[in-house]
């Protein structure tokens, strides 16, 4: 160990850099720290909810069904099979989250590379990428999502495939922008005369260039992914039963809209925070990183 | 203009071709054989591969597509598996009422986004633009399907005020502009309006707070034009932009109709949709998609001509 330290290079002191100064701009944004803070413990709550003391979320009673909101025992009440939905509230959140967050991550890498590719390449390989991202343009994602769910069948795998060939082409066609426009300067030619190859030029000179609008542009598209993805739930083509999930928890419940109306419409609710965070905090990030739309 | 026009047209076709391409791969990507519903579970092989060969599933990939868009081109969409009905029959039938829901919910939608985009980007940064900022953000951050239910309970359920399901009396044939059957159409119409407000709220006030910056306005207040002439030479500068994210929106609503209309039992295509879902019934899924995704794609050319017959500057980029 202190002999690798010994051969630690000496660093130059460095003014402060770009990153901290968009953490600093987001420390002053009250209203994005607060949906940070929404976001972070719906996601805490939803991985550490089996040690949060709740009630099991698929133990149901015939006799205490739709219990009203403030029930003793049950302060969320009771869903159509007497479940507690506290429980399957937070519970939930793991299934939602997981598949209303990961197709953006994963559209984020499929797309932000094949982005670049086009971009940086230009030719018959970005003519080829960018018509075929604008057949799938041709599809309002709503419809393209259901279709392809519809026709995969309903299961988690298939939502997040589906969910995740949706998000690919915005995010394509926002990276070959970006990318097409670091291209043209002249610091690219400049490697490349150097000797730089493809790989590398990209690697170091491109990449950094262009991850940020990426990166902020699929922020955006979080919160349209949560509601789609429940969206598919309530349809009945996402998650199956008896798994606590917000969209389907709206689906099952709607039986009981002249019993129990507002209890209800609480897991619609869970939906309409989580997505309303995702949008502020992604403005937050965007005005904090100072990337234009 | 009718050469831009030829243009687009012919820009849309390889577009059309794909659309048409993901259509026919839905049922291929469809996991199982698309005749296990019908197919009695005691038929034979031999009456199998008969049944195969009368729904020409025998034969290779491109050949099936060909003989499909061949069918298609004749307006044969092919039959229902489920219910034996010509697809296309079942399809328009249902894509019209989608179209009903989808005008009126654009009717309510666009003159409030506009008028509010335009409030906020005229008067920037004061609390009209903050109220109006917060109701664009709520729009387009709620899920359109629960906001349907929250409806349901407050103005069926609660106050009774109007139906929550189905298109009125005589169901999804025997449509009139009459209060018995509009009435039905209140509350999907409403709940279908609330994103495209929120979206084009957005993009009205992006549009007016920068052409109301910009030095031209500057120069016309000094001529001494009055303040309306001026908010006309701005409107018509925004005119173009807006009215292509509205024909977009327009589109998209037609999509997100879908969940809509599972909510209120509105008998359209999304509905349509749901139902040959369930049923596993393919062909119907497919023409349903292929319908609505066309019809998306002819909106966009819509846009493209109209935005440019409205702005010269387009055409000539």
């Amino acid at each position: 160990m202190s002999a690798v330290e010994t051969l630690e290079e000496p660093v130059a002191e460095s003014g402060k850099g770009y990153w901290s100064g968009v953490g600093a701009r987001l420390m002053r944004d009250p209203l994005t720290l607060l949906c940070m803070s929404v976001i972070l413990l719906l996601i805490l709550s939803a991985v550490f909810a089996p040690w949060l003391g709740l009630a099991d979320p698929y133990k149901g009673s015939m006799i205490a069904r739709l219990k009203p909101i403030g029930t003793p025992g049950h302060i969320l009440g009771t869903d159509e099979q007497g479940r507690d939905m506290l429980a399957r509230l937070i519970y939930g959140g793991r299934l939602t989250l997981f598949i209303g967050l990961t197709p953006v991550v994963l559209a984020f890498f499929i797309g932000g590379t094949l982005g670049i590719v086009a971009g940086y390449a230009g030719g018959w390989v970005n003519t080829l990428i960018m018509r075929t991202v604008d057949v799938f343009f041709a599809f309002p994602s709503v419809l393209l999502a259901i279709a392809i769910s519809g026709a995969l069948g309903a299961g988690i795998v298939n939502s997040l495939v589906s969910l995740t060939i949706v998000f690919i082409p915005p995010l394509t066609r926002v990276a070959e922008a970006v990318t097409s426009g670091v291209r043209a300067l002249d610091y690219i030619d400049a490697a490349r005369a150097s000797g730089a190859n493809a790989l590398t030029v990209i690697r170091v000179h491109v990449i950094g260039n262009v991850l940020s609008p990426i990166f902020v542009y699929a922020t955006s598209l979080t919160s349209v992914c949560m509601i789609l993805a429940a969206g598919l739930s309530f349809l009945g083509i996402g998650v199956r039963p008896p798994e606590p999930e917000w969209g389907l928890m709206l689906n099952t419940l709607r039986s009981a809209i002249y019993v129990n109306p507002w209890l209800s419409a609480l897991p619609g609710l869970m939906i309409f925070i989580t997505s309303l965070c995702l949008n502020l905090l992604s403005d937050g990030v965007r005005s904090a990183m100072n990337v234009r739309d | 203009m009718f050469s831009y026009f030829l243009r687009r047209v012919i820009l849309m076709l390889p577009v059309a071709f794909g659309v048409s391409v993901i259509c026919f791969m839905l049922v291929q990507i469809a996991p199982g054989d698309p005749l296990t519903a019908i197919m009695p579970v005691d038929a034979t092989a031999d009456e199998q591969a008969a049944m195969r060969a009368v729904y020409g599933l025998d034969k290779p990939l491109p050949v099936q597509y060909a003989i499909w868009i061949g069918n298609l081109a004749q307006g044969d969409m092919g039959r229902s598996i489920a219910s034996g009905r010509p697809v296309a029959g079942e399809v328009f039938g249902a894509v019209n009422n989608s179209l009903l829901l989808a005008f009126s919910a654009a009717v309510i939608a666009f003159p409030i986004g506009i008028f509010l985009g335009f409030l906020a980007g005229y008067f920037r940064d004061s609390w009209i633009d903050r109220v109006v900022t917060a109701i664009s953000i709520a729009g387009v951050s709620v899920p359109n399907y629960w906001l349907g239910i929250v409806l349901v309970i407050i103005f069926s359920v609660n106050l009774g005020w109007l139906p929550s399901m189905g298109a009125g009396p005589g169901g999804s044939q025997d449509w009139s502009w009459d209060w018995l059957h509009m009435r039905h159409l209140v509350l999907p119409a409403v709940t279908l309006a609330v994103v495209p407000i929120g979206i084009v709220a957005r993009t009205v006030r992006a549009l007016a707070g920068d052409l109301l910056t910009q030095d031209f306005v500057q120069a016309l207040y000094a001529k001494g034009m009055s303040r309306g002439d001026v908010l006309r030479h701005v409107a018509r500068n925004a005119a173009a932009t807006a009215l292509s994210v509205m024909g977009l929106q327009l589109g998209y609503l037609l999509g997100g109709s879908i969940l809509i209309e599972t909510v209120f039992n509105w008998p359209g295509s999304g509905f349509l949709l749901s139902n040959a879902i369930f049923q596993r019934d393919l062909p119907l899924l497919q023409g349903t998609i292929l319908v609505l995704a066309l019809f998306f794609v002819g909106m966009n050319l819509i846009v493209d001509v109209a935005q440019a017959a409205i702005d010269p500057r387009i055409k000539r980029s």
